[in-house]
């Protein structure tokens, strides 16, 4: 299995949508295939039209607030010692999170088609709150599927959904957490899918969605290496990229530019939801050698039992909380190009303690599991590296977990 | 010499009626029980669809997953679906077998242990709900060689173009989904629409026997007396549903709504 140099990932699979020929493809049922295929065609054509590449550029410019910062985090470098440690604060983005990349895309996509409702699935809240910030930006009407777990512990994500003017809708089959609410979320798409778009969260799901959120999230990268450029002169010859992975939109969106770089130039770490530090339960396919299996429509490495059902996962970060993971970063760990390890649930707190103390940044519980293993190997790391971490989410979100489990005083001044 | 699935067609022709399909859950509400709605409804209908149930399913409605959910629940496992089968077709009155569920079942089995077990336990043909074609080609060739029914899915976003390669690679029996849903939708396209869709799907290729599922119940069934055969789903695993929450009988009750079910397109 090898990464082709000179191609966006994106368009390295074969014809029937394989990254490495294993991962990815099309496992949907005969009603998906002709709206797949029309979303294919339109997007095929769309990302090469200077026009539509212009139109998605000033919504990113003008609406969602690009470019977010790139900041240096000084305290946190003097206190650990060792790497340089920066941070690319993609929560500064209109929402307070990544997702708002994807959703815009898919309400311009669903606009062209003439599609007046969009339907979305959401863990954490933040692909749900972003779609139905877009959907409303573009006059479209909007159901989100969200687990009923999910609803209760990110509440204040279903409240600005809500505000939006979406419909929230509970899902209460199986684990009640974001596997269930994108099966609903195909399940709904399948029965509506000729009036209806749909928006997967992530770079999950049938090929083309993994293919349109990746095109989406690049922007992370693009940015970044603008940025990288006006900092030090240059791409730095050593850098650390962290990134929590969950299904892997913002760490796909945050690497993407680098791909072509060496890896010991620029080097690609993806960091899973342990869960907590007792349970066996967890959310890192990747990292536990979980088997290749299909779900949502894609085949990956995913966490199931040995006939096929798949497993419960268990994680603090809901956004994090899937069973399985991007065909992308399946093909980035089998060609070696990104390497995966994960923080538990007590290390992603840990970390979230750490950084809100020595600098003003509040990184969701996603992105503190990708700064609690930055932190632990910026100390083993030379002056001249530069470790950056993407906080690609705002822990306003979290503030009912962060109490619970931490008191008060981190959450006050949210 | 007919494979079993295309004499029960040929039977239920000879009668002038489209033949009977049933859709129950593999180990729903256990594997003792289900086994014994098998035996019983083989009375009455066809074929018998076994469905094995999958976690994260992208095309069930609330009755299956509920019945699906309940089942696994219960422990049931692919061996155990096998065993199901295997002991439902030593038992008389046994009708067709096909397996339809989801291809990671498959796919984490071994395609070609998969189709080895269904051969042994007498599994006639097999529906995957998520491998459409052409993504299908390659299994539904290896089942073909083993002498099992593959068969293809088509629905009303299907293209005429798909619709034609699609039924030239297809076994003996098509499915037409009938509307856009997942299975257990109101019917909500009217009979005369699917009956046009129907009849284009024979001109392509009348010798293929084509059923027509999702939507179909004690209702909607007669208005489909001239296809070659109708699929009930959802509308038995709600039977089930009812009758476990009542505490009554899932045998008798499901045996006597396929009874009435034969009836209304006999």
């Amino acid at each position: 299995m090898k990464l082709k140099k000179g191609i966006p990932v994106i368009d390295q699979g074969d014809k029937f949508g394989f990254w490495g020929g294993k991962f990815g493809g099309n496992f949907v049922p005969e009603t998906l295939k002709k709206p797949i295929e029309d979303l294919e065609i339109q997007f095929n054509k769309l990302k090469n039209d200077k026009k539509f590449i212009a139109e998605r550029d000033r919504y990113f410019k003008n609406w969602i607030g690009t470019p977010t910062r790139f900041i240096k985090l000084n305290n946190l470098t003097k206190q650990i010692g060792g790497a340089q440690i920066w941070s690319k604060v993609v929560s500064d983005a209109n929402g307070g999170a990544h997702k708002i990349y994807n959703a815009t895309v898919h309400c311009l996509l669903a606009k062209r088609s003439g599609k007046k409702v969009i339907i979305g699935d959401t863990g954490a809240g933040y692909a749900g709150k972003m779609l139905s910030m877009a959907a409303k930006k573009f006059g479209l009407k909007c159901k989100i599927f969200m687990g009923a777990k999910d609803i209760k512990r990110q509440q204040p994500n279903v409240k600005a959904m809500k505000k939006n003017g979406a419909d929230v809708i509970p899902v209460y089959s199986g684990s009640q957490t974001l596997v269930d609410a994108v099966s609903e979320c195909m399940r709904f798409w399948v029965a509506n899918c000729d009036t209806t778009a749909m928006c997967v969260g992530s770079t999950v799901g049938p090929a083309i969605f993994v293919r349109i959120c990746g095109w989406s999230t690049s922007q992370i990268s693009r940015e970044l290496k603008v940025q990288l450029i006006n900092e030090f002169g240059e791409v730095p010859k050593k850098i650390k990229l962290y990134n929590c992975v969950g299904g892997g939109s913002s760490s796909f969106g945050f690497w993407n530019e680098f791909m072509d770089y060496d890896k010991k130039q620029v080097e690609f770490i993806g960091v899973e939801a342990g869960g907590p530090a007792k349970s066996k339960r967890h959310a890192a396919p990747l990292t536990y050698g979980s088997k290749i299996g299909i779900l949502h429509g894609a085949a990956q490495y995913v966490n199931q039992d040995s006939d096929g059902q798949i497993e419960e996962t268990e994680s603090i970060s809901a956004g994090l909380d899937y069973p399985g993971i991007s065909p992308l970063h399946c093909f980035l760990k089998d060609t070696k190009r990104a390497r995966y390890t994960a923080a538990s649930d007590e290390e992603a707190l840990k970390a979230y303690q750490i950084v809100t103390k020595y600098e003003n940044l509040r990184p969701s519980l996603e992105p503190s599991h990708a700064f609690s293993v930055a932190i632990k190997e910026a100390k083993k790391f030379s002056k001249n590296t530069i470790v950056i971490i993407n906080s690609c989410g705002d822990a306003y979100k979290d503030r009912g977990i962060l109490e619970k489990k931490l008191g008060k005083k981190y959450v006050k001044s949210n | 010499m007919l494979n079993p699935i295309s004499l029960a067609f040929k039977k239920a022709k000879n009668e002038k009626r489209p033949a009977l399909l049933t859709y129950t859950v593999a180990g729903d509400s256990s594997k003792k029980q289900s086994l014994e709605i098998l035996k019983a409804i083989s009375n009455y209908a066809d074929i018998l669809e076994v469905g094995v149930p999958h976690n994260t399913p992208v095309a069930d409605g609330g009755q299956i997953q509920t019945s699906s959910y309940r089942a696994i629940k219960n422990g049931i496992k692919m061996n155990d679906i096998f065993k199901i089968v295997k002991d439902f077709k030593t038992s008389k009155n046994s009708k067709p077998i096909i397996l339809m569920g989801y291809y990671n079942m498959i796919f984490q089995y071994g395609e070609n242990n998969f189709l080895k077990k269904c051969k042994k336990s007498g599994v006639n043909g097999l529906i995957v709900v998520d491998l459409p074609w052409p993504e299908n080609k390659i299994f539904s060739k290896k089942c073909k060689k083993n002498s099992i029914n593959f068969i293809q899915l088509l629905s009303p976003t299907t293209s005429n173009e798909r619709l034609k390669s699609i039924t030239k690679d297809s076994h003996d029996m098509i499915y037409y989904i009938s509307m856009l849903s997942t299975t257990g939708g109101k019917l909500k396209v009217s009979p005369n629409k699917i009956l046009a869709n129907y009849n284009k799907i024979k001109k392509i290729n009348p010798n293929k026997n084509c059923v027509i599922g999702f939507g179909i119940t004690e209702k909607t069934i007669s208005n489909f007396k001239n296809t070659d055969g109708l699929v009930v789903g959802s509308q038995i695993c709600k039977e089930i549903t009812r009758c476990l929450n009542n505490r009554q009988n899932p045998v008798i009750n499901v045996s006597k709504m396929v009874s009435k079910l034969r009836k209304k397109i006999s």
